[in-house]
């Protein structure tokens, strides 16, 4: 018997998802973690590797106020491997690496977390100063002088590109918020997010942000921290919770540039996550993509291959292929838009919920087994293929 | 109380990579990153070469002209006193094969700009910086 070096998803938390919180980040970050461990029956002695995205964000602290070594240190964790990187395909990228570390056998428990506080910070500026700079540096030298300062006027010209050349509306744009909405409603967490059903009239009513994405096509600053524990396959008898196999995971960038590239990094990233597996799209049950902005699950959609390039917009026309009954159920939690911008890891999370069968009033049918989960989009791009062996 | 003020346009820091593409404006010229040996352009600017890596760098003016490659309405005030709604465009330069810039359409309606527009550069000085936007040729 050789040992089993593949990684496995053996336990999720999440503390409460806010808007305005006052637990502080590090309490947020505990809740999540405390939660992760029970969900797998480990102990804090057991861990022994910790990782985040994009490590702690001094300029800017709602972003990201806990870093690695901070977690290691309140937690006494005894940490044979960690990283903290933000120079990485995206936020998913952050529970590949573990993936990595545990194939390498660097370690054999490891707790990925990623904690926000935008809302909470905007809301106490004295505690969380906001950014700010005598110049513009880095790339938003090339876009922040023109007040294209959102990431929503970066991607709304990829969406209106696609408008032009594919022919995408509003209407079928509106179905990434329309379907959030309607699962966010199901998913307790998300109370503190979605309040209400939405409507097409209350969608195409909208103020605009950056065309063509009003309010709704945009997610919400929220409060909350995410857990994945990551573990080896030598290690699953130490843990209590359904294993799901990190099966494959890929991230490319091939310009990093919100305005160079032609192409957002998925639609390298998508092939290339195939290129690593023997499953197919068409093995998949469920997916949770990325939806900073409401074009993106559609790019993904493309990107990946569920259909060509150019017919992700038709491919969720009326909202019935990915409803929760439908084939291909996208974003089952309500994403970011419905559940809070939780920042890529809560589309493991619920990937995770949905393979084992917890899914509660919003879980699908069918017996899942095999789930695509990604992050990031512009020159962010990273994909896991989760499965239920 | 008054309204406040419209925002400055947020500020670069010059170095030896971007002062010629952000200073041009005050001769009038849109310069552009060249490569003497590959005769391709690098942008955002460099001191070498993203296609052959060499060091035979130069700032030259290109046309200044181009079309809009994609755009979008921006409606929300990002900052205190920011006018909206406002175009802001990726234009193809012509003459400058695999370069657009993020920028500005001004001078006209938002409704107005479409696809393919044809455009020419205009430059909008604050404060030693000439921010290269654009308008529409007629």
């Amino acid at each position: 018997m050789g040992q089993n070096t593949e990684a496995y998803v053996t336990g999720i938390g999440q503390s409460e998802v806010g808007v305005r919180l006052t637990r502080s980040p590090m309490g947020l970050t505990k809740d999540a973690i405390m939660e992760a461990l029970a969900d797998a029956g480990l102990t804090l002695d057991q861990i022994d590797g910790v990782a985040s995205y994009p490590g702690k964000s001094h300029g800017y602290l709602g972003f990201s106020p806990v870093g690695v070594d901070e977690v290691i240190e309140q937690f006494g964790i005894k940490a044979r491997w960690h990283s903290g990187a933000a120079e990485i395909p995206a936020q998913l990228s952050a529970i590949a690496s573990a993936a990595d570390a545990i194939h390498a056998g660097h370690a054999r428990h490891v707790i990925c977390f990623r904690t926000v506080y935008e809302a909470a910070a905007m809301s106490r500026p004295e505690e969380f100063p906001p950014l700010r700079r005598e110049h513009v540096e880095g790339y938003s030298q090339w876009t922040a002088p023109y007040f294209a300062i959102s990431a929503a006027c970066w991607v709304g010209q990829y969406a209106m590109r696609h408008m032009h050349r594919y022919g995408m509306t509003r209407e079928q744009l509106a179905q990434v918020a329309l379907n959030a909405n309607r699962n966010a409603l199901r998913n307790p967490r998300a109370r503190a997010i979605t309040k209400k059903p939405l409507t097409m009239d209350d969608y195409m009513a909208a103020r605009m942000i950056s065309s063509p994405f009003c309010l709704y096509d945009c997610d919400r600053f929220s409060d909350c921290s995410t857990v994945i524990i990551v573990s080896a396959g030598d290690a699953l008898d130490e843990v209590k919770a359904t294993p799901v196999r990190i099966a494959a995971s890929a991230g490319r960038v091939d310009r990093w540039s919100w305005d160079q590239a032609e192409w957002m990094a998925s639609y390298a990233t998508g092939p290339e996550l195939w290129a690593k597996t023997d499953y197919k799209p068409k093995d998949v049950d469920t997916v949770q993509f990325y939806d900073g902005f409401a074009f993106f699950p559609i790019s993904w959609l493309e990107a990946l291959g569920f259909c060509e390039i150019g017919e992700g917009h038709r491919f969720i026309e009326g909202g019935t292929r990915i409803a929760l009954d439908g084939e291909l159920p996208l974003n089952t939690g309500g994403g970011q838009i419905g559940a809070g911008r939780l920042h890529g890891f809560g589309f493991a999370h619920e990937a995770v919920l949905q393979l084992r069968g917890q899914g509660g009033e919003r879980q699908i049918p069918g017996d899942p087994k095999v789930a695509v989960a990604t992050s990031g989009g512009g020159p962010l791009a990273a994909a896991l293929l989760l499965a239920r062996d | 109380m008054s309204p406040p003020q419209p925002p400055r346009r947020p500020r670069p820091k010059l170095d030896a990579d971007n002062r010629a593409f952000w200073t041009g404006g005050a001769e009038g010229k849109l310069n552009m990153m060249k490569c003497g040996d590959c005769g391709e352009f690098t942008h955002p600017p460099r001191q070498i070469c993203r296609h052959c890596q060499s060091e035979n760098m130069a700032a030259v003016a290109v046309a200044g002209t181009g079309e809009i490659d994609t755009f979008t309405i921006n409606y929300q005030a990002w900052m205190p006193g920011l006018e909206v709604p406002f175009v802001i465009a990726r234009v193809r330069l012509d003459g400058v094969p695999g370069v657009v810039l993020t920028t500005n359409v001004v001078n006209c309606d938002v409704n107005d700009v479409k696809f393919d527009d044809k455009v020419k550069v205009a430059f909008d000085e604050q404060d030693g910086i000439w921010f290269p936007v654009f308008e529409k040729v007629a």
